[in-house]
């Protein structure tokens, strides 16, 4: 299951320069929009990123992910709004001079080139001096592991050191920002996660600003340090993971990042403590404590994870104010944590989640059984859209 | 398939057998046409090669002969590979002809090139009614094309009327009957067999490898001499070939558009058979024209070799 690890970012404990109202973005997208054949891939998108973040685009396949990143790599020119990079409007710059490099999802390695070759390949495009050329590339192999491996050609090499040749002959160039197109979606998930964590790695080591694109939303909340939330050509949400988990902005991203329970209902009340909802699935009215802009009688979504929804079989003597009751009609069990799916009066079905703290206590809630459940209103997101 | 096979081996399938069987009948068929239609062919060439010239029909003597009813006499005659040597004529009509397939494969090469790589730029389904632009001529016989040619190129031809109506000569240039005819007729007769295979390979060809080296720094004339040229060369050979190896032993294009003044071995060879009935002579200079144009062909297949060996590791 998710748990959105907080990072360790580079040289400070808690990297968020987002915050610093007197820092600026090094990499802007300002109004961007691109249609292809009239069919709209990425619209009115808008991108504050700053040095040093490891930012991921998330989303679904065909949700223009990989159009936004070619964007700024400058592979596709935006029939609206422009990019900065550190300042600079690249409206125009064709590609082989913006200060950006790009590890493709298929990796490019070019096949007539050996591993020490391909990753030379952009050094000796900036007629950079043998001596110094020598030493970059084999510091780059060096730090990707790929020494022995240098004289091979692309085709002798296995798909997880096929990426780290590609990142290898990016990163050579210190560019100002890499770009990275899903790169780790070829490899097998052990090697998978063990990339990650080596991707997160050199990025702090060598301080480059990334942009990752991706659909997996473990890879995003692990390495993170800020999220975009693509969908449908738009960026829903930017936030870091725990943002993003914990008060997601629209329903879509509630639903789409871990698992969700939603219902409809109208505002009764509204103040700075939160609101009070009438949701028809419950029959008591609901309270949020984290509700953001409305009137009394607007029709909301209320959203509570089912790790923050407690579960008992007897009435729950805690301060959790919202409360209802409904009958347990599936088990999930995995290995950490069981979820239950309650059916409340209402038919609506909830999730209910619960760590299994003791190895060999049989489930004291099973099928069938009658069960309380409740949560906190500091627990609960009132969502507009 | 080649695991399959390794892994029947290692087992040792029952089956091994009728697999092995299987696969010798399948490459037993073109093997049987390459030996109906090529060797048998080449060995009667060979044969003829190899005898006297004598009147009468056939126009040689056999290879084996009865001698008085009792002994069987071999006969095997290499004077005719001597024409070499007797006339400079046949090592003059041999240059020429490499010379003239040489400059035209190259005149192929740098038109269809950028022919063929503009049409993979060009979107479906423009890019196949261009494909079939490059082959419509097919359509049409390859003598009538060539007779064609010669509508345009004599005296009185379209060419030299539209130069004189323009004004840029006053007396027509006598472009029919010369090397550069010849040149003509062959770079439009093959330049097709240039263009698919360049294209087939430019075609199948990554685009994020052309991407990926704008992204390293490189501009377009350099994505072209760097990543483009050097991977299409496997379709640069290929179509090479198509066009150099018909080319060089071209008869009608030079007989027709080349007249007497041009020299070329097909041409040479035609004479050879068909004017001096010299078949043995004609046949040992068609039999030294194959082992030349053998040559680069086997270059290329060593070069094929090598390149799908590096691909299979
Ligand atoms: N070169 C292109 N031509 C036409 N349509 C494209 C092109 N590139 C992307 N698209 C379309 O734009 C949309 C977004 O694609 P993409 O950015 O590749 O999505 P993602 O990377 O999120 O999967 C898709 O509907 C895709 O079909
Ligand atoms: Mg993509």
């Amino acid at each position: 299951m998710l748990r959105p690890a907080e990072r360790n970012a580079p040289s400070s404990p808690r990297f968020e320069p987002w915050t610093q109202p007197g820092n600026t973005p090094f990499i802007r997208v300002q109004g961007v929009s691109k249609a292809f054949g009239g069919e709209p891939a990425v619209t009115g998108a808008n991108l504050d990123i700053y040095k040093g973040e490891l930012f991921s685009l998330l989303g679904g396949s065909g949700c223009g992910k990989t159009t936004l990143l070619r964007l700024i790599a400058g592979f596709e020119v935006p029939d609206d709004g422009r990019i900065l990079i550190d300042g600079i409007d690249m409206t125009g710059v064709p590609p082989y001079e913006r200060p950006v490099n790009m590890v493709f999802q298929s990796y490019a390695l070019f096949p007539h080139m050996s591993v020490e070759r391909n990753i030379a390949f952009g050094l000796r495009q900036e007629r950079m001096p043998r001596k110094e050329m020598n030493e970059r590339v084999s510091q780059a192999l060096d730090l990707l592991r790929l020494t022995p491996l240098s004289s091979r050609r692309p085709d002798q090499l296995s798909g997880g050191q096929r990426q780290r040749v590609a990142l290898a002959r990016a990163l050579v160039k210190h560019p100002k920002v890499l770009l990275l197109d899903e790169p780790l979606a070829a490899l097998d998930k052990k090697l998978r996660e063990n990339t990650q964590f080596e991707l997160v790695n050199i990025q702090e080591r060598v301080g480059i600003t990334f942009i990752l694109v991706t659909h997996d939303q473990e890879e995003a909340m692990t390495m993170s340090t800020r999220i975009g939330i693509m969908n449908e050509g738009y960026i829903e949400q930017v936030g870091t993971p725990r943002e993003i988990y914990e008060f997601p902005g629209t329903r879509f991203v509630a639903d789409f990042i871990g698992a969700a329970n939603m219902f409809g209902g109208v505002i009764l009340r509204l103040d700075e403590q939160g609101a009070a909802i009438q949701a028809p699935d419950i029959e008591t009215e609901v309270e949020v404590a984290h509700a953001g802009a409305g009137v009394a009688g607007m029709p909301v979504t209320v959203m509570v994870r089912p790790e923050k929804v407690r579960i008992s079989k007897t009435a729950p003597k805690n301060q959790d104010t919202n409360r209802t009751e409904g009958t347990v009609v599936e088990i999930g069990y995995l290995g950490d944590m069981s979820i239950f799916h309650v059916r409340l009066d209402s038919g609506k079905v909830m999730q209910a989640s619960q760590l299994n703290l003791h190895q060999d206590a049989e489930q004291k809630i099973t099928w069938e059984d009658r069960v309380h459940l409740s949560w906190h209103p500091s627990n609960a997101v009132m969502l507009t859209l | 398939m080649k695991t399959n096979g390794l892994v029947a081996r290692i087992q040792g399938k029952p089956d091994r057998w009728k697999e092995r069987w299987g696969q010798r009948l399948v490459a037993a068929v073109p093997m049987g046409w390459l030996l109906v239609f090529f060797l048998a062919p080449f060995l009667f060439v060979l044969k003829i090669a190899f005898s006297e010239s004598r009147l009468g029909i056939p126009p040689y003597q056999p290879l084996l002969e009865w001698v008085d009813g009792a002994v069987l006499q071999l006969q095997f005659n290499l004077a005719n590979f001597g024409f070499f040597l007797e006339d400079p004529l046949y090592a003059a009509a041999y240059l020429s002809s490499l010379k003239m397939a040489a400059v035209s494969t190259l005149i192929c090469l740098m038109i269809g090139y950028p022919m063929a790589y503009s049409i993979t730029k060009v979107r479906q389904p423009w890019r196949n009614v261009l494909l079939m632009l490059v082959i419509l001529p097919f359509w049409t016989s390859f003598l009538i094309r060539v007779y064609a040619w010669i509508g345009i190129l004599k005296n009185e031809g379209l060419l030299n009327n539209f130069l004189m109506w323009v004004g840029v000569i006053d007396q027509p240039l006598p472009l029919l009957h010369s090397p550069f005819a010849v040149y003509v007729g062959i770079v439009y007769s093959y330049l097709p067999f240039m263009i698919l295979p360049l294209y087939a390979t430019l075609e199948r060809m990554d685009l994020t490898l052309r991407e990926a080296a704008q992204d390293l720094g490189c501009r377009p004339w350099e994505v072209m001499l760097k990543i483009t040229l050097p991977l299409s060369l496997p379709g640069i050979i290929a179509g090479s070939m198509l066009v150099f190896i018909p080319a060089a032993g071209e008869f009608v294009i030079p007989d027709l558009l080349g007249g007497s003044n041009v020299l070329m071995i097909g041409k040479v060879l035609w004479n050879e058979f068909f004017l001096n009935r010299d078949w043995p002579l004609a046949s040992a200079v068609a039999v030294v024209m194959l082992v030349l144009l053998l040559v680069p062909f086997m270059l290329f297949q060593h070069y094929q070799a090598r390149q799908d060996e590096a691909e299979a590791r």
